[in-house]
């Protein structure tokens, strides 16, 4: 395929494990040949070093947001891409990377000093929080079959 | 080049985010900071008050893809905290756990991280299809990752975030179809791994100075769960007196912690491990490493780079292990050994992908958990990837232009395979 007329894929970690991000590398196990046709993954950093930040097609976030920074940051994403999905438990529902909303008074005093040395946010958010979100995955990690479908769903919508 | 600062912000082809800095006053490096971008997710206090049945499950989602390590070390630290010993079957399944984890992590490591930078890529998928060699790499890459992913899940249930492995055994058994088919595909993908040991004993990159190491040394077969902690200065003792044995370090300026060893440095992983080892590796995996050239003299080694060589061994041993152990032994379905709560004090100590894993639980005697400590492969590296940086920069001042300064800086990061999502994950309350 022409370059140009590739999907040009972003895929973004925030606060989470990153399980999404492994899960996505081993479905490209059975997938890299025809994703290699047709994606321009151009901003995937545990794939390649020369990551392109400009416009997606579709951009993939996984992970809650846990700062200011952090939230100015999938801003900014969303407002380049056409698609956004929410990948996984961290991005759909804040847990587990947001535990901390949940603790109690006690707890959140002896992790105050961390939140504030590192400038968090008071509560963790999901991405539907901060953003416009097109589609969600959930799952600690995302399901293979979920993503491969969400992912050939908009692949249609997108060449059509 | 006389005074700089030098900032990478977003080390890639890593697990997790992390970012470095260099300080360079007249000529001379100052300071390397080298720290986790991962804010900070607080398991150590959102483990309190769990009960311990329920514990491996929240501590595996410290990090995706080390998850299934923290699950066996976790469920060996509430084990041993209300005195239960896992059955034979149990210790079997766990060590192929481990094994498909070793494939399939180890192989992202090398084939989709490490490789690229050895053939002038950006990226693994950049591999030209049309020339023969990087053809070969790219299927082999894919079907050893394969390979691997197919047996965590076939034994473990998903190779991220496991859901069969529990405390007192399994919770499912892998049936006749699924190990015949894991060892037709572990077969299969023999070549390719020997293929890879070659590329990485061959890879022109090369790092060594004079550094301590540790691993979790098994006392009779090559393995990652059982034995005694051995040193680079020949010193042993047991799991239990690990955690005595490390200093932790303040790093004010990351979201994570490091540890020194006797007021130094040290390493831990694959390089480590087949140092001290190497003479317990599988006789297949041995006699094929002496067909390749005696490889196993390269070692005991403090070239870094030979991290990736070490892991590439690690991924042929994994393979002729699980062979072995799926083609030798029935699995029948068995019930869990019941949970019966007591107070205690349970210590697991297990060696992930990137090196020793520590976890620690205290348990109340209503089998909830009161406190706990995690120690991560990474932390323990922390201190000599610093050091590391510092002298590579220190080598290549003054006449390297920055742009290849931060790209040897990045391999050689890459060479520790660091884990940041394991690294950012807890809370030390002793840190002010």
């Amino acid at each position: 395929m022409d370059e140009a007329k590739k999907i040009k894929i972003g895929w973004f970690s925030f606060s989470c494990c990153e399980d999404n991000t492994i899960v996505m590398t081993e479905v490209m196990n059975d997938h890299w040949q025809e994703w290699k046709k047709i994606f321009d993954f151009r901003h995937v950093r545990v794939l390649k070093s020369k990551n392109i930040y400009n416009e997606f097609d579709i951009a993939f976030i996984e992970g809650a947001i846990a700062s200011d920074e952090q939230e100015t940051q999938l801003k900014d994403i969303r407002s380049r891409s056409k698609k956004l999905v929410a990948v996984g438990a961290c991005a759909v529902v804040g847990l587990p990377a947001g535990q901390r909303n949940t603790f109690t008074a006690e707890q959140n005093q002896s992790i105050q000093f961390l939140i504030d040395r590192f400038k968090a946010l008071p509560k963790v958010l999901r991405v539907k929080d901060v953003v416009k979100v097109d589609a969600e995955i959930p799952g600690c990690p995302m399901s293979p079959d979920n993503f491969l479908k969400v992912v050939n769903d908009l692949v249609a919508e997108l060449q059509k | 080049m006389h005074s700089f600062n030098l900032s990478l912000e977003h080390i890639t082809k890593i697990e997790g985010n992390a970012s470095l800095s260099v300080k360079v006053e007249d000529g001379k490096v100052k300071e390397v900071n080298f720290k986790t971008m991962e804010y900070k997710r607080f398991f150590t206090e959102a483990m309190k008050g769990k009960s311990i049945s329920a514990l491996p499950a929240h501590l595996a989602r410290i990090c995706g893809t080390c998850s299934n390590a923290h699950i066996i070390c976790s469920i060996e630290a509430c084990e041993n905290a209300i005195g239960i010993t896992a059955t034979e079957q149990t210790k079997i399944l766990r060590a192929l756990t481990l094994h498909g984890l070793i494939i399939r992590d180890h192989a992202l490591h090398l084939y989709l991280f490490s490789m690229p930078d050895i053939y002038g890529k950006d990226a693994f998928l950049d591999f030209d299809e049309n020339n023969p060699e990087e053809h070969q790499l790219l299927h082999d890459g894919f079907e050893v990752k394969a390979a691997g992913n197919f047996l965590a899940t076939l034994i473990s249930g998903r190779s991220v975030h496991a859901t069969y492995p529990a405390v007192g055994g399994f919770l499912h058994f892998p049936d006749k179809a699924g190990i015949d088919e894991a060892i037709k595909k572990l077969q299969s993908v023999r070549p390719a791994i020997l293929r890879l040991i070659e590329v990485f004993k061959n890879a022109p990159f090369h790092f060594d100075r004079k550094t301590q190491y540790m691993a979790l040394v098994p006392e009779y077969s090559y393995g990652y769960i059982n034995g005694s902690i051995k040193t680079s200065k020949g010193e042993t003792y047991g799991e239990d007196k690990f955690r005595d044995h490390l200093e932790h370090v303040v790093l004010p300026y990351s979201q994570a912690s490091a540890y020194q060893y006797d007021g130094e440095g040290y390493m831990v992983g694959a390089l480590a491990r087949v140092n001290l080892a190497k003479d317990l590796l599988h006789p297949e995996t041995k006699k094929s490493l002496k067909s390749l050239g005696d490889i196993l003299n390269l070692f005991p080694s403090t070239d870094i780079f030979y991290n990736n060589l070490a892991q590439a061994i690690e991924i042929l041993h994994s393979v002729d292990e699980s062979i072995d152990l799926l083609s030798n032994n029935n699995f029948a379905a068995e019930p869990l050994i019941k949970v019966m709560p007591r107070e205690g004090v349970g210590i697991g100590v297990i060696e992930a992908p990137r090196g020793t894993l520590y976890h620690k639980v205290v348990v109340g005697a209503d089998g909830l958990v009161k406190e706990g400590e995690v120690i991560v492969p990474t932390g323990q590296n922390q201190i000599n990837i610093e050091r590391d940086v510092a002298t590579l920069v220190q080598n290549l001042l003054p006449d390297t232009p920055k742009e290849k300064i931060e790209f040897e800086i990045e391999k050689l990061i890459r060479a520790y395979d660091p884990c940041m999502s394991c690294a950012a994950h807890f809370l030390k309350v002793n840190w002010e």
